[in-house]
């Protein structure tokens, strides 16, 4: 890299890492403030441990993604092998159309329109509020599906199409050929379809906002309501903790992207040793 | 007999995996765009009405800045204050972004994935967090005044003015326009720039003529992906402008929590027919250019 390069990129870390080291440092503050540094200590962190109410949402937020990642990976993948297998453009321009709306769509809008249906629905069968846990999980395997099925469906062009034959020839019945073969050889865009999904799901505050109940509060929306009165370091403990874990999963998954690559090489010599 | 019902029976069963997702995309994706447009032609009662459409553009409200009281409309100020704030942070984006995706798609393998994962890490952090950190920054009392102060610089008052608001938006979104770039550019062929250089062109001509149009599908997703969330924002608005500059978002969100689902489905449904609208030119336009070349 030049030198002017690496000035550039430098200046471009400053800007998208300042404000967070600023928040890593200001959870360590003693006192309330947010531009004098007085002491080293650990209190925000133990108000935040105090706090059920934050606990409880971080909670509800893991289970909302685990439920809405594994719906939709698994309706996800199932719809991209239909879609590939689409002959009627029509039916096929169609179902693009239909994925790419709550991508292109402002999320806003996807929230707004989710939760006119559901009160309306709601509604009709007479109850007063119809916002809850499954209103925001429908909410948040809808917005999640198009990021499955996009990661998914390019797997299927590039796989070889005479390997579920060759499978079926040697006597697979075409279920079998399906899980035995298809689903190993896609199996890197289901993985990334559905860390896609949980990741956007526990980082989702606009659709979650518009289609959440007053009982189910999840992390963002507890950030939102702390955010609405005067804050305190404990949000940035929070905060801090959230990028330790963040850190802590890419190294891991980092780590691990090695490990199989050195397997695999590993495998390679020997496979050449043999021959 | 077999031989010919097998293949009709897969196709059976592909339509069968497809059903699900179907059924789906139907109920939660189409059915609610069409409850927008129906909440926002029909009133309390759910009898049809073109109010809340005309509300949007003949609102007006009464503004006094210092000694002059105006006369504005209320929501089509919002609307173009919208537009003018996300082209402005669009822009900014692109501008300090598409360096810096050149940067990287030229580095070493190991270098690119270092530095793409250092961009995606701030995305990986809730955005009301992110926003909420440049507040402590910009504050009259924050850390930026603190350092102006220990350098002798006066105090400058940024939070609660426009500018405010483009810095909170363009560090929000400002990885959403690396990344398409930035996976456009390091699937260019060196080989292209090498032999347009071959050929005479000096720098400047290289990225005018080589990069620049190649790279162009990911500038538009680029631009897209930081205008769209960028013009419908309602939380940076409200903490970095202090609430002072309603955006669309802000209008939409606002209606909403004063239970006026119908304007607020109204102001959805005008602002989804206009971004429509754009993004067809957008693609029109990029089409043309990828014609003329």
């Amino acid at each position: 890299m030049k030198t002017s390069s690496k000035i550039y990129t430098a200046l471009i870390m400053l800007f998208l890492f300042a404000p967070i080291a600023i928040l890593l440092v200001f959870s360590f503050n003693e006192s309330k403030s947010l531009s004098v540094f007085s002491k080293f200590s650990l209190y925000w962190y133990k108000e935040l441990i105090r706090d059920s109410e934050t606990l409880n949402a971080v909670k509800n937020t893991l289970l909302l993604a685990f439920c809405a990642a594994a719906i939709s990976t698994v309706m996800g993948t199932a719809a991209a092998v239909g879609m590939n297998k689409l002959r009627n453009r029509y039916v096929r321009a169609v179902m693009d159309t239909a994925t790419n709306i709550p991508m292109i769509n402002p999320e806003i809008i996807t929230g707004i329109s989710l939760m006119l249906m559901f009160v309306f629905v709601g509604r009709l069968f007479g109850a007063a509020t119809s916002l809850s846990f499954w209103t925001m999980l429908i909410a948040h395997v809808t917005f999640c599906l198009p990021y499955v099925i996009l990661q998914v469906l390019p797997k299927l062009q590039q796989m070889d199409k005479s390997l579920p034959e060759a499978a079926m020839d040697l006597g697979c019945t075409p279920v079998r050929a399906f899980f035995k073969v298809e689903i190993p050889e896609i199996m890197p865009g289901i993985v990334t379809g559905l860390i896609m999904a949980f990741t956007l799901s526990l980082d989702d505050f606009v659709i979650s906002y518009f289609t959440a109940g007053n009982g189910f509060q999840t992390l963002p929306i507890r950030i939102f309501n702390m955010t609405k009165k005067t804050v305190t370091p404990k949000m940035y403990a929070l905060a801090t903790i959230t990028f330790f874990v963040i850190l802590a999963l890419l190294l891991i998954s980092n780590l691990s992207d090695g490990e199989t690559y050195r397997q695999m090489k590993l495998a390679k010599q020997k496979k050449k040793a043999k021959s | 007999m077999r031989n010919a019902s097998a293949p009709a029976r897969r196709g059976l069963v592909y339509r069968m995996v497809l059903a699900p997702y179907s059924v789906w995309a139907f109920l939660f994706i189409l059915v609610p765009l069409i409850f927008v447009a129906y909440y926002a032609f029909t009133d309390q009662n759910f009898n049809f009405t073109l109010d809340n459409i005309t509300r949007f553009f003949t609102a007006t409200s009464t503004v006094n800045d210092g000694a002059v009281t105006r006369e504005i409309h209320t929501y089509l100020v919002i609307f173009v204050r919208s537009l003018k704030l996300a082209v402005i942070s669009t822009a900014i984006c692109l501008i300090m972004g598409y360096p810096m995706a050149y940067i990287i798609s030229r580095a070493s393998q190991r270098t690119q994935n270092v530095l793409i994962t250092l961009i995606m890490i701030p995305m990986w952090m809730n955005f009301l967090i992110r926003t909420y950190a440049w507040m402590t920054i910009l504050q009259d009392t924050g850390i930026l005044n603190g350092l102006l102060a220990r350098i002798g610089l006066g105090p400058v008052h940024i939070i609660g003015t426009e500018a405010a608001v483009i810095i909170g938006m363009v560090y929000d979104y400002f990885p959403y326009m690396i990344l398409p770039i930035y996976s456009v550019m390091a699937k260019m062929d060196v080989k292209l720039l090498e032999a347009a250089r071959d050929l005479g062109c000096n720098s400047a001509g290289v990225l005018r003529r080589v990069i620049w149009p190649l790279s162009l599908p990911g500038v538009i997703s680029g631009v897209i992906m930081v205008l769209i969330p960028s013009i419908s924002t309602f939380y940076i608005s409200q903490k970095l402008g202090n609430g002072k500059f309603y955006l669309i978002g802000d209008a939409i969100e606002g209606q909403y929590a004063a239970n006026n689902l119908h304007f607020a489905a109204a102001i959805a449904f005008i602002l989804m027919v206009i971004l429509l609208v754009c993004m067809a030119l957008m693609q029109r336009g990029a089409n043309k250019k990828a014609m003329v070349m």
